[in-house]
């Protein structure tokens, strides 16, 4: 009954700090200041001197004395500043653009909400953009396109369905992922045993998937009445078990020597086509592959079984009271996460035609991970951004930065994301609503922030 | 409705024994955790048809016996049976929520549990397609079968939110509606379950006079035009006494009266349950002294 209360009594955080009676030197801006100063510190240190390993204090000394640091720090708060003192005023102006329904603003929107057909046109056209627009580039980045980006954003859009829709944290991930890479070597005949008839990689995908499905349901019958916490541990757990597996178990897996000679995808129907050495046509395959798999999760997501993993994640109790399975939803969306990554295990399999157990470390899961929460997880747009964004940046960092510091900079990246926009670059509306809910207490944001066995009334 | 009560009262406020068609029965139900005992072997009786008020001080054991009933908690002894009204006899007892829920036991919760970032519509959709069959490779596909069940459940979700009086704030978030229609809403939730029997647990709680009147008539609506029996949990007397046909009355996880309104009112036994004492007038009503 308390919570009717309270409920009644906030009115937004404004009307709470007013009741409360902040002091200036509490408000909210001056942290916001604090992180602009740290972005023009990491700013400096990416494009200012790197260090040496001869002298610790070398390029503290070159990047702070000169006049970079001041460079970086004065655009920063200018960006503060307009942020917080002139937000105001360019509101005012955005306002009165939407209110007099200012052509360009209010007409896209329109036309974006209302016409089904127009957000198909867009959505077509930016495929298309994606498809093309990487023949301009050079084939290092071809490389990346394929073997890095393509894989984790295949990745993230499976994790996602765990994580994000289902609301179960999942850190052995990229078990499923070796599975699928596992299973594509056994069935084109990589592996020392011989599979019973070799397969084209085509026809090893629903067999990969399959071997996921199981793999996931073996996994998560016995496991999915933990919760949170403990549901993560179990994921870390099977992920060792397969690392481990993998590398011990010689004369099935290769053991620590690792699996060669996995054949590239083709096709040999009337005309027969091989996809070779060259990324170009593998990144349109894996384009296809993702395209494919957003519409299908698209769907799943506004329908009874997306609306079924909401209840879940925001109250098991409730949902089980209301005639939802949860089980069965949990199941489900495991198995299906598991396929996804089943999938990018046989693309990646293919694709590089080399693969040992050293190619699935913990740490790719927690990447993974952390591309989808950096997104925003739940949503697929988010979620694409996320980990394509997240791929590019250590490359591109390569050129900037000295090569072995490039994950720090990651890191930086990940904390004051954090810190400062926790429901990722493009959240779902469905989670900023739990986070927002969750932050002022009204309800229990997340099933995972909830103690294992749950609550009963 | 059409229901016999056979009244063989002991004197002392014994419950009497109920007969008919019984919805839904308990036989002893005892639930403990640790040393403490929630229910102790509770037995209850109810009508097909009859709103049933189960009544009790704090602690009494009230919504340990909902739990119990659906399938939240274990009871370690005791039988309970639920006969369908299209036949079938199913035992609760052990039975999964979910499981509970789609047998046609549907309940609302004390502190109101909704899905707080979903629409009412939903909210009430989710419970409204438990019962369809579309799984999730017909949805990814967009079979027919599939678009079809989509919009059963939009229908049925339209429907249950008219029926409680929610279709103008049905794109509304679940949280962000006001107290009271957010306990309208968990109502349509539990329609929205197709149930025979509707578990209310303190309804009235946290509404004003005016939420209480329309919730009583809601409640009097679901009983005789839905045909859904009800049982029900208030604090509030007024309510209890004016939509209830019998009331139960639990005290130390006992039941300690049973029978129609008035004369569950006037049990001494309930009068010390709730002001602690026994009235001057029977001094030696349970035997104490």
């Amino acid at each position: 009954m308390s919570s009717g209360i309270t409920k009644t009594a906030s009115g937004g955080p404004a009307s709470t700090a007013r009741l409360r009676g902040v002091a200036w030197y509490q408000h909210p801006r001056w942290s916001r200041l604090t992180a602009m100063v740290a972005i023009a510190v990491v700013l400096t240190m990416v494009t200012g001197e790197q260090g040496t390993d001869r002298d610790i204090f070398f390029a503290l000394r070159e990047d702070f004395t000169g006049p970079l640091p001041w460079i970086w720090l004065g655009l920063c708060l200018l960006v503060w500043t307009v942020r917080e003192f002139w937000s105001e005023p360019i509101r005012k102006v955005r306002r009165a653009s939407v209110a007099k329904s200012d052509p360009p603003v209010a007409w896209v929107r329109g036309q974006w909400r209302g016409d089904r057909r127009i957000r198909q046109l867009v959505l077509a056209a930016l495929v298309a953009v994606a498809a093309f627009a990487p023949m301009g580039l050079e084939r290092y980045w071809h490389q990346v396109l394929v073997d890095q980006i393509a894989i984790y954003v295949l990745l993230a859009i499976g994790l996602n369905v765990v994580i994000g829709w289902a609301g179960m944290l999942d850190l052995g991930f990229v078990a499923f992922f070796a599975i699928g890479a596992y299973s594509a070597a056994f069935w084109t005949g990589a592996l020392p045993v011989d599979p019973p008839f070799e397969l084209n990689n085509f026809l090893v995908i629903p067999v990969a998937v399959l071997t996921c499905l199981i793999a996931g349901l073996i996994l998560g019958a016995p496991t999915l009445r933990l919760r949170g916490d403990y549901l993560a541990i179990v994921t870390l757990g099977f992920h060792e078990i397969v690392y481990i597996t993998a590398k011990n178990v010689e004369d099935f897996t290769g053991g620590a020597r690792g699996v060669s000679g996995v054949e590239h995808f083709s096709i040999d129907m009337g005309f027969s086509y091989e996809w070779k050495l060259d990324p170009l046509p593998y990144y349109w395959l894996l384009l296809g592959f993702i395209v494919l798999l957003v519409f299908l999760f698209m769907r799943l997501e506004h329908s009874r079984v997306g609306r079924a993993w909401t209840a879940i994640r925001e109250d098991q109790v409730a949902a089980a009271a209301t005639g939802v399975n949860t089980v069965r939803f949990k199941l489900m969306a495991f198995a299906i996460g598991a396929s996804t990554s089943g999938i990018a295990g046989v693309a990646y399999a293919s694709k590089v035609g080399y693969f040992n157990p050293e190619n699935f470390p913990l740490l790719a899961s927690v990447l993974v991970l952390a591309y989808v929460i950096f997104g925003g997880m739940g949503s697929i747009p988010g979620v694409l951004f996320g980990a394509a964004f997240l791929v590019w940046l250590p490359e591109v960092l390569r050129d900037y930065v000295d090569p072995r510091d490039r994950y720090m900079y990651l890191g930086a990246l990940l904390v004051i994301m954090m810190i400062y926009r926790p429901q990722g670059v493009w959240p779902s509306k469905r989670r900023q609503r739990e986070l927002k809910m969750a932050t002022e207490g009204t309800v229990d944001g997340d099933a995972t922030a909830a103690p294992a066995g749950g609550k009963v009334s | 409705m059409t229901v016999k009560v056979t009244k063989d009262e002991t004197p002392g406020g014994k419950p009497e024994s109920v007969t008919g068609d019984l919805v839904l029965e308990t036989k002893g139900v005892t639930l403990r955790f640790g040393g403490v005992t929630s229910l102790d072997s509770v037995e209850l009786r109810m009508l097909r048809g009859e709103i049933l008020a189960v009544i009790g001080p704090n602690g009494a054991g009230k919504t340990s016996l909902f739990n119990s009933l659906t399938g939240a908690y274990v009871p370690q002894e005791g039988k309970i049976t639920f006969r369908s009204g299209k036949g079938g006899e199913h035992s609760l007892l052990g039975c999964k929520p979910h499981v509970v829920s789609l047998l046609g036991v549907a309940r609302t919760f004390q502190n109101i549990r909704l899905f707080g970032a979903l629409t009412a519509l939903e909210n009430v959709k989710i419970a409204a397609e438990t019962r369809l069959k579309a799984g999730p490779v017909s949805i990814m596909l967009g079979l027919p079968r599939a678009r079809k069940a989509e919009r059963e459940s939009d229908l049925k979700a339209h429907e249950m939110l008219s029926y409680v009086g929610l279709d103008s704030k049905m794109n509304e978030l679940g949280g962000s509606l006001s107290y009271g229609d957010q306990r309208r809403l968990e109502i349509a939730r539990a329609l929205a379950t197709d149930p025979e029997v509707l578990l209310l647990d303190e309804p009235a709680a946290g509404t004003n006079p005016t939420e209480k009147r329309e919730l009583e008539e809601l409640i009097r609506r679901i009983n005789t035009e839905r045909g859904v029996s009800v049982l029900l949990i208030e604090h509030d007397m007024r309510l209890v006494m004016s939509v209830a046909d019998r009331v139960m009355v639990l005290n130390f996880g006992r039941k300690i009266a049973e029978g129609a309104p008035e004369q569950v009112q006037r049990d001494p036994a309930v009068v010390e349950a709730y002001l602690g004492v026994a009235p001057q007038e029977e001094p030696a009503a349970e035997g104490q002294e």
